[in-house]
């Protein structure tokens, strides 16, 4: 008889133990979560002290006197500029004028890039033909768009709007080129013997896949997004785009007024960190998080 | 003898005793009263190159009877990974037609290829949906293939938090949810350590023969697992198919007669090892002189 002489296999439940033994070996053990203090000492102290730092850097500077004040007014003079800004009750108007144009472009720069990534990365000859002009496009600076968006539609927001879009398109639509680029193979072949053919592939296994180059994409759009908006609200003001941070600053120029050009400026800059760190970040550590991409916070 | 005893699955013993007594040398392929659950006709399979098509495999003839467990044994340059590829009909043939039962082939691959943005029980579902199970079944199916591969508690766990073992029982989790009749294994333990790669081998039998017991009503489950490891060959397969290189035929094929479960360090494996083993290093050696 074949096989006599083997001896006894271990039964079933020895198999069990022997399973969840090994499972619990190679177990990763969890630690614990990091204290708060060590989060403020890690994370928040060194930003704060760089300001500090730059902050002071820049009151010597002002103090030693090398510029005139109205050429480079002190950190006080700034502020003042922006707690009057404040007390005008327009400010927050003025930010959010900018911000909801703003995030209305970039809203439409995703709602045609995306597509338009897609349609680029899945057919070969689209790609040779438009890819390296996408890429191109995107270094050029958005600010060049001004003049002729403005001839083609006027002193409007419809202006502002293309200006913006030509910025930020080109950017979303790369990242996902980009991303999908990155998508292992083995994903795709995965899907298939799943049953996962044609649009269902795209939607279960090829964009999941592609979301981190595409989330990549996102910020960069946004980024994008931002600049333009400047640009175009700095160079082309009208009473029908509105009254936005651009037009604040060119207002700050035209009255010479150097504390409110450097309060403007702040204040375009915290827009800009605060998308990123409110939105983006949060999305991107999300994402890789859960993917095991990015190691645990020390 | 009041120990459990793994028995052949019904269908791979009737055969065998069909084919009894086993010929000492190659097992001839013969047509089976059953109509097999994966067959292979004729199939060629040509890669177009700049000097010339080069041939991968050369005229393969298999037949895999439903609950059967065979092993596709082979050097580098046979076109195992080929040879699944067109099994699963992810690939098609140059010449010669594949043909299964059911459902599209489940395919396992040496990565564990499960995708890091759902949790292990959400892959599962992925193939549940996709095979069109309704939404209120999918989580209770998804749990009792986790308790199957024993993996209870594992549902929502990430990807990455689990070992190369688990994860390569999630992805057979994930195979056993298409339902299919025919399970094909890429070298799917060749990645893995060899403790938990021998302990992972004794799962896959009992989740077999589990998949074959008449309780689980007419379904059957056939492997094609395809490795290098003579040993492991041996260990799992109710037959072993040794393929020749460049191009991949098949040389010859043993059925392995003996019961299960079966240990890696039994004298019996090891002996038959032995002799596969040197059927293997001759067919090598044919390549010396190209």
């Amino acid at each position: 008889m074949p096989g006599a002489d083997i001896r006894r296999p271990p039964e079933a439940a020895d198999l069990a133990g022997l399973s969840t033994g090994l499972d619990a070996l190679q177990s990763t053990q969890h630690q614990g979560g990091a204290r708060l203090g060590r989060v403020l000492l890690g994370r928040v102290a060194p930003p704060v002290v760089a300001c500090v730092l730059i902050l002071t850097v820049w009151e010597l500077v002002h103090l030693s006197g090398v510029k005139p004040d109205y050429v480079l007014p002190g950190p006080r003079a700034v502020w003042d500029a922006l707690v009057e800004q404040w007390y005008l009750g327009t400010t927050l108007g003025v930010i959010g004028q900018s911000v909801s144009h703003g995030a209305l472009g970039f809203l439409a720069a995703v709602a045609i890039g995306t597509p338009l990534g897609l349609f680029v990365w899945s057919v070969r000859p689209v790609r040779t033909a438009i890819g390296p002009i996408l890429t191109g496009l995107q270094s050029l600076p958005s600010v060049a768009w001004v003049p002729a968006s403005v001839i083609w539609f006027g002193l409007t927001e419809t202006a502002i709007y293309a200006v913006v879009l030509l910025g930020a398109v080109p950017s979303v639509a790369n990242g996902l080129v980009a991303g999908l680029d990155q998508v292992p193979p083995l994903f795709l072949r995965a899907g298939r013997t799943l049953g996962a053919q044609g649009l269902r592939a795209v939607r279960h296994v090829l964009l999941p896949a592609a979301l981190p180059g595409y989330l990549a994409g996102l910020k960069q759009g946004w980024a994008f997004s931002w600049r333009s908006l400047m640009a175009a609200e700095l160079i082309a003001g009208s009473p029908e785009m509105g009254y936005g941070l651009g037009q604040m600053l060119e207002n700050g120029r035209v009255a010479q007024d150097m504390p409110l050009v450097l309060a403007t400026i702040l204040l375009i800059l915290c827009v800009g960190i605060s998308v990123d760190l409110l939105v983006f970040a949060p999305l991107e550590r999300y994402v890789l998080r859960t993917r095991g991409l990015l190691e645990r916070a020390p | 003898m009041s120990r459990p005893v793994y028995d052949s699955p019904r269908t791979a013993k009737s055969l065998a005793t069909a084919e009894a007594p086993p010929a000492p040398q190659a097992v001839p392929v013969r047509a089976a009263a059953v109509p097999p659950a994966l067959e292979l006709r004729g199939v060629s399979k040509s890669f177009g190159h700049p000097g010339g098509d080069q041939l991968v495999l050369d005229d393969i003839g298999l037949a895999v009877a439903p609950g059967e467990f065979v092993c596709l044994l082979g050097a580098s340059g046979c076109g195992k990974s080929t040879l699944l590829g067109l099994a699963a009909g992810i690939d098609e043939p140059s010449a010669g037609t594949v043909s299964a039962v059911g459902p599209r082939p489940a395919l396992m691959f040496q990565e564990h290829a499960l995708f890091p943005w759902l949790t292990a029980g959400k892959n599962i579902e992925l193939a549940l949906r996709l095979r069109g199970v309704p939404r209120r079944e999918r989580r209770p199916e998804a749990e009792r293939l986790l308790g199957l591969v024993r993996l209870n508690g594992a549902y929502g766990k990430r990807v990455h938090e689990l070992s190369g073992g688990m994860r390569q029982r999630v992805a057979l989790a994930r195979a056993l949810a298409q339902a299919s009749q025919v399970l094909l294994m890429d070298e799917p333990f060749a990645a893995l350590d060899a403790i938990t790669r021998d302990l992972l081998h004794d799962e896959l039998i009992r989740v077999w023969h589990e998949w074959n017991q008449p309780a689980g009503g007419a379904r059957s489950l056939s492997v094609l697992f395809v490795t290098h490891n003579v040993r492991e060959a041996v260990r799992l397969g109710g037959r072993v198919v040794l393929l020749a290189s460049r191009p991949g035929r098949i040389a010859r094929q043993w059925r392995i007669d003996l019961t299960y479960p079966r240990r890696l360090e039994d004298e019996a494996v090891a002996e038959k090892s032995k002799e596969i083993t040197e059927e293997l290093r001759k067919e090598i050696s044919r390549h010396a002189g190209s």
